[in-house]
């Protein structure tokens, strides 16, 4: 088989076309995303969000409502409750995002146990399915994922400086809590669109995973951001892949792929490479 | 030689712009820059100010001198519109607080930033220029102007592309001072600006300060450096939870106010009048230069 082939020979089928889409889409936003949620501190509220849009996409399926809508609905709200309880509760901020996180989904997990039949289009969203992507999910995952990088791209600075010094910013006169709620929401947005590529459960690598391995890899905030795309776009397309050829599911190669560029960042990076380091150590103890 | 209504328009036009030309006009007829009446003021049922009242001219170069947990950033934040008093009034730039932001830079506690940040150091000062910049709009060549040149004011023109977190203490304080000039203001609100610095970095950011203060501007500063105080800053406040004392530097060499300020903390060595004050400083960073021990001599 020559290699144009192993390329080509996959994207025969329709299937593939929009999977490779769709991952390559979702990897984007995701680590555009992901970038903030990685420089705040996200992390847990985004895994929180993603757990949330379950109960969403429940009720949406029992009342015949578009899914995509019941958990942007759900993941929305969840993300603004939490920066509300953040501010307003006495409780440190991870026990109340623990509260929400593990109520909102056993909540969601209540009223699937309410429908009768065995129904795969929901379990598929606990793992993801981005190979069963049809054309109108994936119209709906271009338009939500072009309004999230849109809006951040626009308001990318004053995101910056919110995020890094949030006295400073709100001192000089920027709205600083109206950019971390809409900064929430964004991320609610975000992961639902992400949710049929890779499930509910592993949204959170998608977030977290490129913009952490590029934390790793340069010093400046505009490449941080561009390296975590482009890290995002090859894992999905090798992931993707990966999947096709050895038959794996498609939103853990996609991860997984992710996750080992996260590793060699982490043994090889200049910042905080583990050989790198202990190679400097050698070489100047040398001199 | 001018009409008068030439200088008048003059005078409207330099208060407007806010600028050097103002104070020199204006002279000490401008208002206050901060009028802070009778405010108490906390975070939830903590109460961290009790009636404080306070005035600052333009040009002050202003000391808040208090112990540990006296309420001295909390008088910044109020000031910067970051928190709000429980009661009583604020004045800040002629308005309530928040309404001049864009003439207000603000300097936080080196612990309140997170240093594996990845920024730069041009990018961390560009930040001063964003306010001013606006949404969807990008820095142009102005704003690189004015960044360059406050990083020159402080020294600091070498490290532009480097990491923050990669600078020492010293050097991180001398960035975020330049990013404070960068914003052109006509307030500054700076939180332990020299702290954790080297003797010489702390007399250079003070030269650049009293520049500040000749040409106008108003300076607040919190410190615990009490010889930094008498020595450098024109006028203090002494604080411990409400306000003990203001006025000239020379305050801080009183031992009544001192030992009111900082408690049993003020330790008078007999003979020739040498005293030490503990101030309970306890930041993370060990930075050089760092002092626990203020020594302290009457000339």
């Amino acid at each position: 088989m020559n290699p144009i082939a192993i390329l080509t020979d996959p994207m025969a089928y329709g299937f593939m076309q929009r999977g490779l889409v769709a991952a390559l889409l979702v990897g984007v936003v995701c680590a555009v995303m992901g970038t903030f949620v990685v420089l705040k501190g996200l992390a847990f509220i985004g895994d929180a969000v993603s757990h949330a849009a379950f109960p969403g996409l429940v009720i949406a399926y029992i009342i015949g409502a578009p899914l995509y809508i019941g958990g942007a609905v759900a993941a929305i709200a969840t993300a603004l409750a939490i920066g509300l309880v953040t501010r307003r509760s006495r409780l440190r901020f991870d026990t109340s995002v623990g509260v929400l996180f593990a109520g909102t989904f056993a909540f969601g997990v209540m009223m699937f146990s309410t429908i009768k039949g065995y129904v795969t289009d929901l379990l598929g969203y606990l793992l993801g399915n981005v190979l069963g992507i049809g054309v109108g999910d994936l119209i709906q995952v271009a338009i939500l994922g072009a309004i999230v990088l849109v809006v951040v791209l626009a308001i990318r600075k004053e995101l910056l400086f919110a995020t890094f010094d949030p006295l400073g910013a709100a001192a000089s006169g920027l709205p600083v809590t109206g950019l971390e709620y809409l900064l929430l929401a964004l991320l609610g947005v975000t992961i639902v669109v992400s949710i049929q590529a890779v499930g509910i459960i592993m949204v959170v690598s998608m977030l977290v995973t490129p913009a952490a391995t590029a934390q790793l890899l340069v010093i400046r905030f505009g490449r941080m951001m561009a390296v975590g795309v482009a890290l995002a776009a090859v894992s999905a397309v090798l992931g993707l892949y990966l999947s096709y050829y050895l038959n794996l599911a498609s939103g853990a190669s996609i991860v997984l792929v992710e996750t080992f560029f996260f590793g060699v960042a982490l043994l090889l990076g200049p910042k905080t490479g583990l050989l790198s380091r202990g190679w400097r150590r050698a070489t100047t103890a040398e001199a | 030689m001018d009409s008068i209504v030439d200088r008048i328009s003059h005078r409207a036009e330099s208060r407007r712009a806010r600028g050097v030309a103002a104070s020199a006009l204006a002279g000490t007829a401008r208002e206050p820059s901060v009028i802070v009446d009778d405010v108490t003021a906390g975070y939830g049922r903590r109460i961290a100010l009790t009636d404080v009242s306070l005035t600052v001219a333009p040009g002050s170069l202003l000391a808040v001198i208090g112990p540990n947990g006296a309420g001295k950033s909390t008088l910044l934040k109020l000031i910067a519109g970051l928190i709000r008093p429980m009661s009583g009034r604020l004045s800040v730039l002629g308005g309530p607080p928040g309404s001049a932001a864009r003439s207000i830079a603000y300097l936080p506690q080196a612990e309140a930033v997170d240093w594996e940040f990845p920024v730069t150091v041009r990018e961390v000062v560009t930040m001063g220029r964003y306010a001013r910049l606006g949404f969807g709009h990008s820095p142009g060549p102005r704003d690189r102007e004015h960044v360059l040149a406050a990083l020159e004011l402080v020294g600091m023109a070498d490290a532009v592309d480097r990491q923050i977190g990669a600078l020492s203490g010293g050097q991180r304080r001398r960035v975020f001072l330049a990013r404070a000039i960068a914003a052109d203001p006509e307030l500054y609100l700076l939180d332990e600006p020299v702290t954790g610095v080297d003797a010489r970095t702390q007399e250079d950011l003070m030269d650049v300060l009293e520049a500040e203060a000749k040409a106008g501007k108003t300076v607040i500063a919190t410190t615990h450096d009490l010889i930094c105080a008498a020595q450098r800053f024109h006028q203090a406040a002494l604080i411990n939870g409400r306000l003990i004392a203001q006025g000239s530097a020379d305050l801080v060499l009183d031992q009544g106010l001192l030992s009111e300020t900082y408690g049993g903390h003020v330790l008078v060595l007999p003979g020739d009048g040498q005293r030490m004050v503990l101030d309970d400083a306890h930041h993370h960073d060990e930075a050089p230069g760092e002092r626990h021990f203020h020594d302290e001599r009457r000339p």
